[in-house]
């Protein structure tokens, strides 16, 4: 239990000491919302689907939480050769109290720069249907935080190098982002694009997050809560695996 | 304090390691010499844990590593080739995670941190965050951090690359006065001769995963009829240079070298 929470502490110290990294990962949620937020407005909004800032928002919500804890689970790929990881894998505790530790720190701070695009969105003029669903959503971030930290601790335990990553994040990551609706609108989509986006996990976060907060929902909230939890336990536990079988 | 049994490690058809056995006394400070790819980091991991052998025997204190793998961690500290500090936290910090992680009780942690800080100097700088310390400083803390559980064994993999000859110097200090004082024994590897030859009392040299000579740097110097331990090792393991071929970690080590500046 100390194991868990000392390396949970570790996580979050690391993120709250590096300030100029916490404000330089707010410009791209920022770019994403300013930019297309008022560049594709008046387009969306004479095509009849309503305001795009407040369509966008969700989206960059849900992108920021997943950028941030996939991130701090492939960051195990530098952590175990140069960083403090190496340490902890030869301490007398349990591998899997090394991985819930490191993970619920990944989701945390995940949280809590999600929480900071939230105040950006509403400085930025997004407004959510009713105040109380702002907790609301935060289930829902917290889901897609699970789901990517365990999908991050998969990939990073298993990538060997740099060169890797580089690939990972652009036939994975970047992927994952465009192809979940946070963009677009997944109704009247082509079949085959359909077809990807309903099979993107974080779709289902995104639709969640939107459902919440501007009443709009493309698959409903009872799949997007069944869906999010399933995949991860899934990837979870594919995670917690790959990491004890770590050699280094 | 370390027993070796006919040590086996193949990775597919390369054999790192070659049937190595080797003893290790209580208090001894052993020096485990050899060229680059020789097995050293092979051998170090498999002691620790961090590595399977394909076949052979480890013991440590007594104990299979295999079979009470927790147990064996307990009774030993590592400081290893690469750095393993949390670069954003506090000198103080670092020795506080790794407290908790070999579940030093809480009093003896505070007191023993500031024991071996003061006596590693960095006292002064405990509130600092590490990425700020120099090359010589992060070792000192490593070093310091792997006496915290009272281990009875520390490994040491090339604790000195990088270092200038006065952090050399000051950290062998230190490590011989803790062989002393805790009577921990001390199972390191270098590529410095001198250093191997000024505080080892027993080493061993390995080249292509076999031991080829093991005895006190006199007895090594003795056998091979040289006048020092350099010229021992060439003696025993020729001049020809290994080049191996570059891991993935070296080319991330290239990388780390070009953040470190």
């Amino acid at each position: 239990m100390g194991a868990v929470y000392i390396l949970w502490l570790r996580e979050l110290k690391r993120y709250t000491r590096s300030r100029a990294q916490m404000v330089a990962s707010l410009g791209q949620p920022l770019l994403y919302l300013l930019a297309l937020g008022f560049g594709l407005g008046p387009v969306f909004q004479q095509s009849g689907n309503g305001s795009y800032l407040q369509f966008v928002a969700p989206g960059v919500i849900g992108m920021t939480v997943l950028f941030t804890s996939i991130f701090s689970g492939i960051g195990l790929v530098w952590d175990r050769q140069f960083g403090f990881l190496k340490e902890t894998l030869v301490a007398p505790v349990p591998r899997i109290s090394i991985v819930v530790g490191k993970t619920l720190g990944g989701v945390t701070v995940a949280l809590l720069q999600g929480t900071l695009v939230v105040v950006v969105c509403l400085a930025a003029g997004f407004r959510p249907m009713s105040w109380l669903a702002v907790p609301r959503a935060f289930l829902y971030m917290a889901l897609i935080a699970l789901v990517f930290a365990g999908l991050g601790t998969a990939i990073g335990s298993r990538v060997e190098d740099m060169q890797g990553l580089q690939l990972i994040m652009n036939f994975l990551v970047l992927p994952i982002f465009f192809l979940s609706g946070a963009l677009f609108p997944l109704e009247h989509l082509p079949k085959a694009l359909g077809a990807v986006t309903s099979a993107d996990p974080l779709s289902y976060g995104i639709d969640g997050l939107r459902a919440t907060l501007i009443g709009r929902s493309h698959f409903g909230v009872l799949t997007d809560l069944s869906v999010l939890a399933a995949v991860a336990v899934v990837l979870l536990s594919i995670g917690s695996y790959m990491f004890s079988k770590i050699e280094i | 304090m370390i027993r070796v049994r006919n040590l086996v490690k193949t990775f597919g058809d390369f054999t790192a390691v070659k049937d190595i056995s080797f003893e290790v006394r209580q208090g001894e400070i052993f020096a485990f010499l050899g060229p680059n790819g020789a097995g050293k980091t092979t051998t170090i991991k498999m002691l620790t844990t961090l590595l399977r052998p394909t076949a052979g025997t480890v013991e440590l204190d007594g104990l299979d590593p295999l079979r009470k793998q927790n147990e064996a961690r307990q009774r030993f500290g590592i400081v290893f080739q690469d750095p393993s500090l949390e670069s954003e936290l506090t000198a103080w910090e670092n020795m506080e995670i790794h407290g908790v992680l070999y579940h030093v009780p809480r009093r003896q942690r505070v007191e023993r941190t500031e024991k071996l800080l003061k006596l590693f100097e960095l006292w002064e700088r405990r509130n600092e965050p590490v990425k700020r310390f120099s090359g010589g400083m992060k070792r000192r803390l490593e070093i310091a951090r792997g006496f915290l559980h009272t281990p009875k064994i520390l490994f040491l993999d090339e604790p000195t690359l990088g270092l200038d000859p006065q952090s050399r110097n000051q950290l062998w200090t230190h490590v011989k006065g803790l062989n002393e004082t805790e009577g921990v024994t001390v199972f390191l590897t270098t590529h410095y001769m001198d250093e191997a030859d000024r505080v080892a009392h027993r080493i061993a040299v390995i080249d292509h995963g076999r031991i080829v000579a093991q005895g006190s740097p006199a007895e090594l110097k003795a056998q091979t009829q040289t006048d020092s331990l350099e010229h021992a090792f060439l003696a025993l393991t020729g001049s020809s240079i290994r080049d191996e071929s570059a891991t993935s970690a070296d080319a991330m080590r290239q990388i780390a070298k070009l953040w470190r500046r």
